[in-house]
């Protein structure tokens, strides 16, 4: 039973929060662009959000990038380069831990904001109001596994969530195995993660995709649109 | 030289009475929804004041409009690309909703619900925010209406430099314009610049400034980015809005709400060609004085040959370029020189200009202490100083005001003469460089002032732009999502969702005086 629900957590649910995720955000791209933003309440109260927003997104672009590459990079690729599980571990700790604070200090910040602001709270939907929550949740315990990692420095246990996540993206069918033994706080990091990807295209998340770093490379700064070019 | 075409639009403050239809009337149309209570995208300021949103003017604080750089070029204000997008998480050039006001509503329902009590039921004010109970309304969109509120506080005007202005505040020198303010509809838009999604565009066949409603992703630099402070961040939908100088209208042939329903008269819509290749020479000249003449220079005749040639090669349609030739604005900006462009030095190269207002002269002057010129007031002696009006409209350089205010008071004493005498005072017009038809065909436009003078709009070419076919069964004008408003009005199995917005008397329990 233990291993039919991993295999339904971590072998199966991956795959539906992934395909929730990539169809659900091209459906409400294409369907409703209008509700695609990234829903900030800045206008209605700075105090709180200067710092906490500041410190959550730089917190938690970190942490996104630090996931990628540390999850999705090749283990060939670390042993390669002379980098040992040992230090890619500690790496992970010191640098996911301070980003890790930092998201976390900022998301208190936001979600007191956001729920004890009469003016925040008024305007906030549902989903504003959950997709926060789940954030704040998932950087608890994302620092709560620290303290379990601590026990292993070796990087063994990490080098199983690098084999699974390699795994799922292709397409093994036993993935989930290499999970099987982790620490239950990883378990509930790694299902509350696929819950986020799952509830994504529902949420303002979506204006992940719209980070605007193509401005950076638009030519000038003038735009004119000509109705005759259109034709 | 690349000709286009832009409807441009002229203010005369002189005529200007302060009556808001033109906010009212824009307001009904555009922004009575949840979200915009308190934009405002036409709004008239009593000037001398801090205006709407508090301190709009002041670019130090707000980081609004354009920089020349010590290379000679521009950037936004707020920083170029780079430093812009490291604003986008927590903006600090943007103002917050208190620095416009915070929305409110009466509870007029307790008037009417109220049980019997010994004091008479009143309708107390409610946020439309966060629908509580406001105890003090401490700002408003025209908070400074006729002189209101202490001198100390208004005169933070921005518009005082280099005005001796302590003694505008006693009551007998005190003074008092209108400003009218709606988007200026920039040939060189900060708001455009800032974008980050590029949402927000200058339509090429009419310069009409809009936003994407479905591209913008509500980054917000654009609020910053504009200095005259008139693009607002709806914080329901989350997208920015800003005035469309009523483009529906306009592609008809229609004046703008604000300016069809103006009761003084003051507005004018009209055709100003200009050269689009030297917009950015223009806007980058290095003294901030000469941006006025800079715009000027970029300004083409209709009635160039030259002009006219390459315009039809550019494509501006026929009409156009008889509605330029007929342009009250290009009277007004090139011929008569009587219109400027509000706060050249932002480097945006406004499009909405204003004619400045004359005002009684000093009771000095009158009292015999002050020189007339044959009949006519020094305009150095009107009452509200030049110095004010220069900072306003030319960035500070008054040479151009006073000759403006001294041709206006030129067409005053000429048509006295004219009508009252029966004489053609050609020594008048000459004194102000204009010709007597010049002064008839000023007082024409200027005080007659008749519909059909006032907006020459050609239509919008439509069988240029789009195929009628696949316009069939479309929605027209919409907040984007086609014909969606973005939100569904039952849940997933068909039955009606609860209603998540209420106004704020909803949550009034019955006979609760609070």
């Amino acid at each position: 039973m233990a291993e039919f629900l991993n295999h339904l957590v971590f072998g199966i649910y991956p795959y539906i929060a992934l395909a929730v995720l990539a169809i659900g955000s091209i459906i409400r791209y294409d369907r409703e662009p209008y509700s695609w933003k990234s829903g900030s309440s800045q206008l209605l109260r700075r105090k709180q959000l200067m710092v906490g927003s500041l410190c959550f997104h730089l917190g938690v672009l970190i942490i996104f990038f630090g996931h990628l590459g540390g999850l999705l990079t090749p283990i060939e690729l670390f042993d390669a380069m002379g980098i040992s599980h040992g230090a890619k571990q500690t790496l992970a700790i010191v640098v996911g831990g301070i980003a890790g604070i930092f998201a976390f200090f900022g998301a208190t910040l936001l979600l007191h904001r956001r729920l004890f602001d009469p003016r925040i709270r008024r305007s906030s939907s549902f989903s504003d109001i959950a997709i926060l929550l789940l954030l704040w949740l998932q950087l608890v315990l994302g620092l709560a596994t620290i303290f379990v990692s601590l026990d292993h420095l070796d990087g063994h246990e990490m080098v199983k969530f690098m084999s699974w996540a390699r795994g799922i993206f292709t397409f093994q069918a036993d993935a989930s195995s290499y999970v099987m033994d982790v620490h239950p706080i990883f378990k509930a990091h790694l299902f509350l993660g696929l819950t986020i990807f799952l509830v994504f295209p529902f949420t303002r998340l979506v204006h992940m995709f719209s980070a605007p770093v193509r401005y950076i490379w638009r030519s000038g700064y003038q735009i004119v649109r000509s109705k005759k070019a259109a034709l | 030289m690349k000709v286009r075409a832009q409807i441009g639009k002229v203010l005369n403050l002189d005529k200007c009475i302060g009556c808001h239809t033109c906010s009212v009337t824009c307001k009904n149309v555009w922004t009575s929804r949840e979200g915009m209570e308190y934009a405002w995208f036409n709004n008239v300021e009593t000037k001398p004041g801090i205006g709407f949103p508090k301190d709009w003017e002041n670019q130090k604080r707000w980081n609004g409009g354009w920089e020349r750089q010590r290379n000679g070029r521009i950037r936004p204000k707020m920083g170029g690309k780079w430093r812009l997008l490291a604003k986008i998480f927590a903006n600090p050039d943007m103002p917050e909703i208190d620095d416009y006001y915070e929305p409110f509503t009466f509870d007029y329902e307790h008037l009417q619900k109220s049980p019997e009590m010994k004091a008479m039921p009143t309708a107390r004010p409610r946020s439309l925010v966060s629908g509580e109970r406001m105890e003090k309304i401490e700002w408003g969109p025209n908070w400074e209406e006729i002189l209101g509120g202490e001198f100390s506080k208004r005169s933070k005007d921005y518009n005082f430099e280099g005005v001796e202005k302590e003694m505008y505040g006693e009551f007998e020198n005190t003074f008092m314009m209108y400003l009218p303010r709606l988007c200026e509809h920039c040939l060189n838009p900060t708001c455009v610049a800032a974008c980050p999604s590029g949402s927000i565009y200058k339509r090429e066949e009419d310069g009409i400034v809009l936003i994407d409603q479905e591209k913008c992703r509500g980054w917000r630099m654009c609020v910053s980015g504009c200095p005259y402070k008139k693009i607002y961040y709806n914080w329901d939908s989350g997208k920015s809005e800003k005035c469309t100088f009523c483009y529906p209208r306009i592609e008809v042939g229609q004046p703008t709400v604000c300016s069809e329903t103006c009761v003084g008269r003051i507005r004018y819509l009209g055709v100003m060609l200009y050269d689009a290749d030297r917009i950015e020479e223009a806007a980058s000249v290095e003294d901030e004085q000469d941006l006025y003449q800079a715009q000027l220079d970029i300004f083409l005749d209709p009635n160039d040959p030259d002009v006219i040639a390459q315009a039809r090669k550019d494509g501006v349609p026929e009409a156009w370029l008889e509605s330029a030739r007929k342009s009250p604005v290009y009277k007004m900006a090139m011929e008569w020189k009587v219109a400027f462009p509000l706060h050249p030095e932002y480097r945006t190269l406004p499009m909405v200009w204003y004619v400045p207002p004359l005002s009684p002269i000093n009771s000095a002057a009158s009292a015999g202490k002050m020189a007339f010129k044959d009949d006519m007031p020094d305009v150095r002696s009107l009452r509200i100083p030049l110095r004010y009006l220069a900072n306003l409209l030319t960035a500070g350089e008054e040479e151009p005001i006073a000759l403006c205010l001294e041709r206006m008071m030129a067409m005053r004493s000429y048509m006295r003469a004219k009508t009252v005498d029966g004489v053609i005072a050609t020594d008048v017009a000459e004194r102000v460089n204009l010709t007597p038809e010049q002064i008839d065909e000023m007082y024409h436009i200027m005080a007659i002032a008749n519909y059909e003078d006032r907006f020459v709009i050609p239509t919008t070419h439509r069988e240029e732009a789009e195929d009628a076919f696949e316009e069939r069964g479309s929605c027209g004008f919409s907040f984007g999502n086609g014909c969606s408003g973005g939100s569904t009005e039952t849940n997933m199995f068909g039955t009606p969702k609860k209603k998540k917005v209420q106004s704020p008397s909803a949550f009034l329990t019955e006979g609760d005086p609070s």
